[in-house]
């Protein structure tokens, strides 16, 4: 028990553990009375009027019952991880661990026998990449959706449209290792106006509707303060994540009240590295299955 | 016989008439939420979304339906039972109109987003504090009511409240302790971190169903059906073993909701198998109920508060044989996080907790007034089906959507990945929502029965306080 220096709260469970039950069976043993001949006796008092009791003994197969819930109990404790940390190997981590093993023999070869195949190969195999779409379901779905169409702040896998790169080797880094992206905020240096300014002039880097001369004005705060990871003709970079401004995918939407909340306060955003826990020859086949999203 | 003195039915009125009341609230808006789950696009507004109403949904029918229909039944059975006027009436006056205050509050906050997220005891500092304050007084008043009784032994009913307000109030004030983030602020965080904070949630959780849900309940049991049935207790035996053995063992079962997680194994151990060892004493005060009808069963054709009380005690003997069964490790992986812990969970609260306190407020209702009888017995056994079929229902559906649930969940394929996605089994559950949906609604509708036989009963009707008994001569 990390949480705790000393064994002395474990002692002092298992000490009132041990009483607790010996109370039952005191319990039960000072009331197993037989049933005597003739009628039941009333126990004598009455309250209200009529509420009276009789003294039945108890009902023999309850007795049986507790009797038998008693000694499942100390077996159980016994064998089990039950006074304190005794009986560990046969405590929930191991079982884990056997599961794990187990289920690593059975099915490990299934994957492994892709794993020197080229991710392009893997993608154009059938029987790959319905496993491959399995795992998507299970691992990817709650994020990227079902489609693999994304949603806000979750990227759409379906369009050829990369934030950290779409070839094999990106998109196999990007699921073992996760990602974690950035944008600083903005706010403070521009100010509202400012702000506005920039976000009019982005809207007009893809052809959206903005106000010309605030799309004016912001270039210039564009250029000093956001060239330097969107890029010069700011169509991203894909080393820091940052996304292409030019085409028609917005992570977070592109409206001109969100590109302000965008640049106001900054983004931050992460994706969970997957590759510890699904291990290498999984990953192989994800890779394959979310690229073949993409290569239609 | 009688002296001058009368009990103090004001108090029993008053929490009789807001049981029926708040029972139609909770149960509304478990009937909403329940709709929500099947057309999502219910969730209209952030306060009245699911998640905001589903804490208000527990917490109204636990602690403002329940919970008025165990202070009107304990003070009620208290003072009959010790021949004696309650003790401290101002006190008394206190805790209903305190706990009504409470249970505005909770009304008010949890769709505001005030919450500890701590499940059943969501109500945030400053309400857990009167919270605290109107049980102290509750238990002034029961106990010092014991201490002034007219006769030597305690019935056995009010063992089970004793024990109920005493648990509850240890209960409420370890679990709930927290730091509030400023005195100015609702916003508080717990005093207990991690791992022991979920500990001590379900220690306190669990003990929520033991002793308010289970306890309490059984103290207006062990009144109601020898009262209805005019039958004396089964067996005084029975009742002293599984009282002590109850008491002992439900203080250990917390832990069985926390099943494989990071709680430390042996803790888990010791949940599961005092829930085992649970069972014998938890079916002890059904076989002393149903038992104690021996002899006047055909009692049960004709009289619907008898069919309330003694449906009652067979849902309690059927969930505390599913509870024990659940806490299993291996049972537990399978039914843990689905519909079957919900099922499980209205098996009790409908079946047990609100079929035994209709019945009780059944009995209790005329009586305020002078009268026997409520204004309408058919209406009585019209809710009693409505009712029964509703549990039905919902327990039915609630289980096979469990179990559904539990085995798509781990359906593997041949390569070892999951047959299904989570969405999918979602999907699957809806025709059941629906059901349950269905179930729920027609519980609902027995309580509106309920509430306009109540109208009918009281309308033009004084109140009345009938005279305290004086004790049978060898008792007092």
């Amino acid at each position: 028990m990390a949480d705790f220096i000393s064994g002395f709260w474990n002692m002092y469970v298992m000490v009132l553990v041990t009483l607790s039950i010996l109370f039952c069976v005191f319990v039960l043993v000072s009331n197993m009375t037989k049933r005597e001949k003739g009628p039941v006796e009333l126990h004598g008092h009455v309250w209200d009027e009529t509420l009276a009791e009789y003294n039945n003994p108890l009902p023999r197969w309850w007795m049986y019952l507790f009797w038998i819930t008693i000694f499942f109990a100390i077996v159980y404790l016994a064998i089990y991880p039950g006074f304190g940390d005794k009986n560990a190997h046969r405590g929930q981590l191991s079982q884990y661990g056997t599961e794990m093993a187990q289920a690593e023999e059975k099915y490990g070869p299934i994957f492994a026998k892709y794993r020197d195949m080229d991710v392009l190969a893997v993608a154009a195999d059938p029987e790959a990449n319905a496993m491959g779409k399995r795992m998507f379901l299970t691992y990817c779905a709650q994020c990227h959706g079902s489609a693999a169409q994304g949603a806000k702040s979750f990227p759409n896998l379906t369009d050829d449209e990369w934030l950290w790169g779409g070839d094999p080797e990106t998109i196999k880094a990007t699921i073992t290792g996760g990602r974690m992206g950035v944008m600083t905020p903005f706010g403070p240096v521009l100010g509202a106006e400012g702000v506005k300014d920039v976000a009019n002039y982005v809207r007009s880097l893809s052809g959206l509707a903005h106000d010309s001369l605030r799309a004016q004005r912001g270039k210039e705060g564009f250029e000093t303060n956001c060239v330097a990871c969107h890029g010069a003709d700011a169509t991203g970079n894909p080393l820091l994540g940052a996304p292409n401004l030019t085409n028609k995918s917005w992570l977070y939407g592109s409206s001109e009240a969100t590109i302000i909340e965008t640049i106001t306060h900054g983004r931050t955003n992460q994706m969970p590295a997957f590759g510890e826990f699904l291990g290498e020859d999984k990953v192989h086949l994800l890779t394959a299955y979310v690229l073949s999203l993409s290569k239609k | 016989m009688q002296s001058q003195a009368t009990y103090n039915y004001k108090v029993v009125r008053q929490f009789s008439i807001m049981t029926v009341v708040w029972g139609i609230v909770g149960m509304l808006v478990g009937v909403i939420a329940a709709a929500q789950l099947v057309w999502p696009e219910l969730n209209v507004h952030e306060f009245l979304h699911f998640g905001r109403l589903r804490p208000l949904h527990t917490n109204a029918v636990i602690f403002a339906f329940g919970g008025c229909a165990l202070f009107a039944t304990s003070y009620y059975v208290v003072q009959r039972t010790c021949h004696t006027r309650l003790f401290a009436p101002g006190l008394a006056a206190f805790t209903f109109w305190g706990w009504q205050l409470v249970i505005v509050l909770a009304a008010i906050t949890l769709p505001l987003g005030y919450t500890t997220s701590k499940e059943y005891a969501e109500l945030e500092w400053p309400i857990d504090i009167l919270i605290a304050v109107v049980w102290v007084s509750y238990a002034i008043v029961f106990f010092g009511t014991i201490a002034k009784r007219k006769v030597s032994h305690i019935y056995v009913a009010n063992w089970f409240f004793g024990g109920f307000i005493l648990t509850v109030a240890l209960l409420h004030i370890v679990n709930s302790a927290a730091i509030p983030i400023s005195f100015t602020s609702m916003k508080s965080y717990s005093a207990y971190a991690g791992v022991q904070d979920a500990m001590v949630q379900w220690w306190y959780g669990h003990n929520a169903v033991g002793f308010f849900l289970t306890a309490g309940f059984l103290g207006m049991m062990y009144y109601f059906v020898p009262k209805q049935a005019d039958r004396p207790v089964y067996s005084y035996r029975l009742s002293v073993v599984h009282f002590w053995a109850l008491i002992f063992t439900y203080m250990w079962a917390g832990p069985h909701h926390l099943h494989y997680t990071a709680l430390p194994d042996w803790t888990q151990s010791v949940g599961m198998v005092f829930s085992l060892i649970l069972l014998a004493p938890s079916w002890g005060g059904m076989i002393n109920g149903v038992m104690t009808l021996s002899g006047a069963w055909h009692k049960l054709r004709t009289d619907p508060i008898l069919k309330f009380l003694i449906t009652a005690l067979s849902f309690y003997g059927m969930s505390t044989f599913e509870g024990p069964m659940m806490s299993i490790k291996t049972v537990n992986a399978l039914s843990h996080y689905t519909d079957w812990t919900v099922g499980h969970v209205h098996s009790g609260a409908l079946g047990w907790v609100a079929m035994i306190s209709i019945g009780s407020i059944y009995f209790l209702l005329p009586r305020m007034y002078g009268k026997t009888e409520m204004y309408s017995v058919k209406l009585i056994n019209a809710h009693f089906w409505i009712a029964t079929i509703g549990i039905v229902l919902y327990i039915a559906s609630m289980w096979i959507s469990g179990v559904m649930q539990g085995l798509m969940w781990r359906a593997t394929n041949a390569d070892g990945t999951l047959t299904y996605s989570f969405v999918e089994s979602v999907k699957a559950s809806y025709p059941f929502w629906t059901i349950r949906f269905v179930g729920g609604a027609l519980f609902l509708i027995g309580m509106l029965i309920m509430f306009y036989n109540m109208v009918k009963t009281i309308a033009g009707q004084k109140a009345y306080e009938a005279p305290v008994l004086t004790p049978a001569a060898a008792h007092a």
